[in-house]
């Protein structure tokens, strides 16, 4: 191969290019990013940096030592198009940018933030992914403002624990009636539940949102784009720059309404693979829909040859879940480029890190620092093998068919690292 | 300054243990019968390295977001660390395990 593209430059895209140097690639390296910036790191932007502990340049992923890379740098470029280019190899077509013509290609173009279905764009209403979100996120997270967060997974608890530390008057909803019951089990979401209100947030279970309440009415943003169709430079309405105005508030199923400042919907993620579509990969979902992900074998190889992906686009059968599975975790992200790239490059895979190939995440909320690695099923048997529920201080271990399938620590690193590594060997 | 760390016989290889006694917290390991001591904190976030990884290679890595160092230079070989951790020398005395950690003598962090 004399040209590698690698689609996608956060945390995949950057491993897959250190790791195809490593591997001994020595041809023309592109690495194609949608964002404007240089790559970053995103965990913490619910955390430190949103709450202004951080700033950007303490979320740099890149070290100087990566200059020596020699990667072509392609960022604020969005790829629209993945062809075979006429003879071998691929095109990859670029939203307002010459395309680029590669050998082999790299597919790491993660995935975004989903937004509320059927909301109209409003001011104060947020989504966190990207390095653009956070600072338009932390821009309205004043001290006393009043945050409503839809959804009560991890990033939501997370932004929920942050601003709450930064004086904000925060309500939590959530659909389920525990949330973090699914990737937790019942038992360990419900202590994680309890969490917030002891923290003085609010909490909502069990309840979905409806709509987002605007300040403007349907009847006054069709006169203020009326009158702006007409030349009208300010109508009798405030100008406001997006559809609906600013949100005021969020209006839930049971019908009742809390009003707010700032909206932030944490309701998942979709994976970044509309491009993809006619160029004959196949995806994870049930008729190959690339909705749910990029099909990859374990070690990253896709349908088609010379194309491999990794990272939160990519889906593959899980050992731990027992199903094809699109993990999202920061540490597939780092490590799993290494395996993917020796597939691309037919060379050994190098050696992998001792708890390589265990799904594995964090998060830190409310002064705890949970840690989680395996994947839980429900009906799994769990044990405490350590510690302290009650003191939020303990290691957990699941167990299906009497072998143990997952294990979650909170405060309780050393202990969780050894069963951690235990996970790893296991199968 | 001369830091006991603790009997050789009680440092299996493979392991590593934590030691609070000095200024920061250090870390020591046994590394195929050799002892290295690094500051044990990981320059990316605050997580203990004694609880992390032990590799053949003298990586470890660190237990919360998988930064990898090496053990003889403290230089991160692995993100998403960008600095490296001090290192400091280790002595055995009628078989017990000492760290020297003058702050002067010490690597000071280096970027790489």
């Amino acid at each position: 191969m004399q040209t590698i593209a690698v689609v996608g430059a956060s945390l995949a895209g950057l491993s897959s290019a250190r790791a195809l140097r490593t591997a001994g690639f020595e041809g023309r390296l592109i690495v194609i990013g949608e964002e404007k910036h240089d790559p970053y790191d995103r965990p913490p932007l619910s955390k430190d940096f949103l709450a202004g502990r951080q700033e950007v340049a303490d979320l740099r992923l890149t070290i100087p030592r990566d200059a020596d890379l020699n990667l072509e740098w392609r960022l604020g470029e969005k790829a629209a198009a993945l062809r075979p280019r006429p003879g071998g190899g691929y095109v990859i077509d670029l939203e307002g940018h010459d395309p680029v013509e590669c050998d082999g290609v790299v597919i790491a173009t993660g995935a975004r933030a989903r937004q509320l279905p059927g909301a109209v764009r409003l001011r104060g209403v947020h989504t966190l992914r990207t390095l653009d979100d956070a600072l338009a996120l932390r821009a309205e997270l004043v001290p006393g403002a009043r945050l409503v967060v839809v959804g009560g997974g991890f990033i939501g608890a997370e932004i929920a624990s942050t601003a709450r530390q930064l004086g904000l008057q925060v309500t939590l909803v959530e659909l389920a009636r525990t949330a973090l019951a699914g990737p937790l089990g019942e038992q360990f979401g419900a202590i994680l539940a309890a969490l917030p209100a002891d923290r003085g947030v609010s909490v909502l279970a069990g309840v979905g949102v409806s709509s987002l309440i605007p300040s403007l009415s349907h009847e006054q943003a069709f006169r203020r784009d009326h009158a702006r169709l007409h030349g009208v430079e300010r109508a009798n309405v405030h100008d406001h720059e997006s559809e609906g105005g600013r949100v005021l508030g969020v209006r839930l199923a049971d019908g009742r309404e809390l009003p707010a400042d700032v909206v932030v919907v944490g309701i998942g993620s979709i994976p970044n693979t509309e491009w993809l579509a006619g160029s004959g990969l196949i995806g994870a979902g049930p008729d190959g829909e690339l909705s749910a992900g990029v099909r990859i074998t374990p070690e990253g190889a896709t349908n088609l040859p010379g194309v491999v992906a990794t990272g939160d686009c990519a889906a593959t059968h899980s050992r731990f879940a027992g199903r094809v599975v699109r993990y999202e975790h920061w540490t597939n992200a780092l490590q799993h480029p290494a395996l993917a790239v020796s597939t691309l490059l037919a060379v050994p895979a190098p050696r992998q890190s001792a708890v390589a190939g265990v799904p594995y995440f964090w998060s830190d909320q409310y002064g705890l620092r949970l840690q989680f690695a395996g994947h839980y099923h429900p009906g799994d048997e769990v044990e405490i093998v350590e510690g302290d529920v009650t003191q939020h201080n303990f290691v957990a271990v699941y167990r299906r068919d009497g072998e143990p399938v997952a294990v979650l620590g909170i405060g309780q690193p050393r202990v969780f690292g050894r069963w951690r590594k235990q996970l790893a060997a296991g199968g | 300054m001369l830091i006991k760390v603790c009997a050789v016989v009680d440092l299996p290889a493979g392991e590593a243990i934590r030691i609070d006694e000095g200024p920061v917290p250090i870390a020591v390991f046994n590394l195929a019968g050799k002892f290295y001591a690094i500051d044990d904190t990981c320059t990316h976030q605050d997580a203990s390295l004694a609880d992390g990884y032990l590799e053949d290679d003298g990586t470890v890595e660190c237990p919360l977001h998988a930064s990898c160092f090496d053990l003889r230079t403290g230089r991160p070989t692995g993100p998403p660390a960008v600095r490296a951790v001090r290192t400091h020398p280790v002595v055995v005395r009628d078989g017990t395990i000492f760290v020297v950690t003058d702050d002067a003598a010490t690597v000071p962090g280096i970027s790489v």
